[in-house]
């Protein structure tokens, strides 16, 4: 078989993912299974994003929402006393998918900054939701009594477990993703995004097609927050907060728009740096104290150098 | 005579003070070749948006295969076989040859609400294409991503793109619009060669193009329809004469 850099890349890093619990175990840091796994639960909520703004050109600046939603249903249900994972996740995804659905139907008749606003103004709307419900914590959030239960099937309180299945739904995803954007509700969305005009001539109307990529992005972004809330054990509204938005949306252009592997490069990239620069002891302390200024020069750098993001510099298949 | 199968009548629109379609009443048979000719300015490309669906009329009606079709949606027109091309050029740069022809074909096979199986691998969108490839002439060109083409070869997909939504009427906005003489003769051919068996609406301002293709030309001027005849009457008229100040029809 003759695979482009891009998948050599992409499958190099999965194979890398699959042995880090072995690693972590015989160099004895756990603390390493809890970073990839918080990177690969990013790259899960960065390639929902991918799927809109990417490849449907639907810059959205509020999907930290569905994060949040995701991450409240679960942690919402444990407060009452409702453990059950399949019941927890479910209603994640569902309640994710139902606010896509109602801030996509207003949101994408929009255009432009527009369509940028509306999505934050709806996000911004529920992160003040979430501080002001003092019966959930309010600003501080609260902590989960119990990770979500799977009758059995799975231990999330078994790190290692936790992280296969992060891992699974990861490589799920991304194949599934692959199959969808190749598809023709693929072609109709990649379509519409670059001339909008030449699509109607055509004889197709976009709305629907948009409405249902921002419902789907919606649904897998809200599983993430799910499986965000039980990583961290602690429901927060700062999962939906505004600069969690931004977050997303730069792993997405700092991986590479409209590519498979370039969200989860971002998710890899960014937040591997966000810790180095912020303390592993690898860098001294005055870049440690000032972290966010030294990556913002590396974005900065990425931004201007490599406009197609890091997938950019590496030659990618037939189909991205 | 049968009904026209576009039919348009009293149709206005103005921007503010400018009337740029004042009354129009036109009309377009099945099969012919209609030219729609006019000085800079005179609202050709505004009569076509309102043809086409982009723009709504402020008043008259739109009458397309005996339905009435002026408040219907772009996208919807184009279903039931009423195609456009564009003036500049419009075409997905950064599909290759062959996707841009086939999500056209796609655009008329039903929904699109299909999310598993590879659009590129469909025989059933990628045949229909291929075969429209090689009417145009650009079958060997078919993995050359739109954007790498030539200009003439830019139009050449533009047209085969309204070829496969399989119109009953093509409307065709200056087609060799920015075309040195060899890529518009070849243009001219190619649509010579679509004649008598599409219907089409073609504006242009190259008259080598509109003379030799067009059975009837419909001269519009500040709005208005002065004149609609066979090329040789149109030749001939006095007013269409001085409405171009003496160029050479």
């Amino acid at each position: 078989m003759n695979l482009a850099p891009r998948t050599l890349v992409l499958l190099a890093l999965l194979v890398f993912l699959a042995v880090v619990p072995a690693m972590a175990a015989a160099f004895n840091q756990p603390f390493y299974l809890d970073l990839f796994r918080r990177i690969m639960i990013f790259a899960i909520a960065a390639l929902s994003l991918n799927l809109i703004l990417g490849y449907g050109g639907l810059v959205s600046f509020g999907h930290a929402a569905y994060l949040g939603i995701g991450a409240y249903a679960v942690g919402v249900l444990n407060y009452y006393g409702i453990d059950n994972g399949f019941l927890q996740w479910g209603i994640a995804i569902g309640a994710s998918a139902l606010a896509a659905l109602v801030i996509g139907a207003v949101s994408i008749r929009t255009s432009g900054i527009a369509f940028i606003m509306i999505t934050l103004a709806f996000t911004q709307m529920l992160y003040y939701l979430g501080t002001s419900i003092a019966e959930y914590g309010g600003d501080d959030g609260m902590r989960l009594t119990r990770l979500s239960q799977f009758d059995g099937l799975i231990d999330l309180a078994n790190p290692s477990a936790f992280y296969y299945l992060v891992l699974g739904l990861l490589c799920l995803f991304l194949w599934l993703g692959h199959r969808l954007v190749n598809s023709r509700f693929g072609l109709v969305i990649r379509a519409s995004k670059s001339n909008e005009a030449r699509i109607r001539a055509i004889g197709i109307s976009p709305y629907p097609y948009r409405l249902a990529a921002f419902v789907i992005a919606g649904a897998v972004c809200g599983l993430a927050g799910a499986l965000l809330v039980n990583h961290t054990a602690y429901m927060t509204p700062e999962f939906m907060n505004w600069t969690r938005s931004g977050e997303l949306m730069f792993i997405v252009i700092l991986g590479g728009i409209a590519t498979t592997s370039g969200p989860v490069l971002g998710a890899f990239v960014l937040l591997l740096l966000e810790d180095m620069l912020s303390g592993s002891g690898f860098l001294p302390r005055w870049v440690n104290d000032h972290w966010q200024f030294y990556l913002g020069i590396f974005l900065i750098l990425v931004v201007l150098y490599a406009r197609r993001g890091l997938a950019g510099l590496l030659r990618g298949g037939k189909d991205g | 005579m049968a009904e026209a199968l576009l039919e348009v009548a009293g149709l206005r629109k103005a921007f503010g003070a400018l009337r740029a379609t004042d009354g129009v009443d036109f009309e377009v048979h099945e099969g012919e070749t209609h030219a729609v000719i006019g000085p800079n300015g005179a609202g050709k490309t505004t009569f076509i948006k309102q043809l086409s669906g982009e723009l709504r009329p402020d008043a008259g009606t739109i009458r397309f295969a005996g339905e009435d079709i002026t408040g219907q949606p772009w996208h919807r027109r184009s279903r039931r076989g009423l195609a456009r091309s564009f003036q500049i050029t419009s075409i997905y740069r950064d599909f290759s040859a062959l996707d841009n022809v086939a999500l056209a074909v796609q655009a008329h096979a039903g929904h699109s609400f299909h999310f598993w199986h590879a659009a590129r691998d469909d025989r059933s969108l990628t045949d229909p294409a291929m075969q429209i490839l090689e009417r145009i002439g650009l079958h060997n060109r078919k993995d050359v991503l739109a954007a790498n083409l030539s200009h003439g070869e830019q139009r050449q997909l533009e047209i085969a793109m309204v070829l496969a939504s399989r119109p009953r009427l093509m409307l065709l906005d200056e087609p060799v619009a920015g075309m040195g003489t060899d890529e518009s003769q070849r243009m001219i051919e190619l649509l010579a060669g679509l004649k008598g068996e599409k219907t089409v609406v073609l504006v242009e301002h190259d008259m080598d193009a509109v003379f030799s293709l067009a059975d009837r030309i419909s001269v519009l001027v500040y709005g208005r329809i002065i004149a609609t005849g066979t090329p040789a009457e149109i030749r001939a008229n006095a007013e269409v004469r001085s409405a171009y100040l003496g160029e050479d029809l």
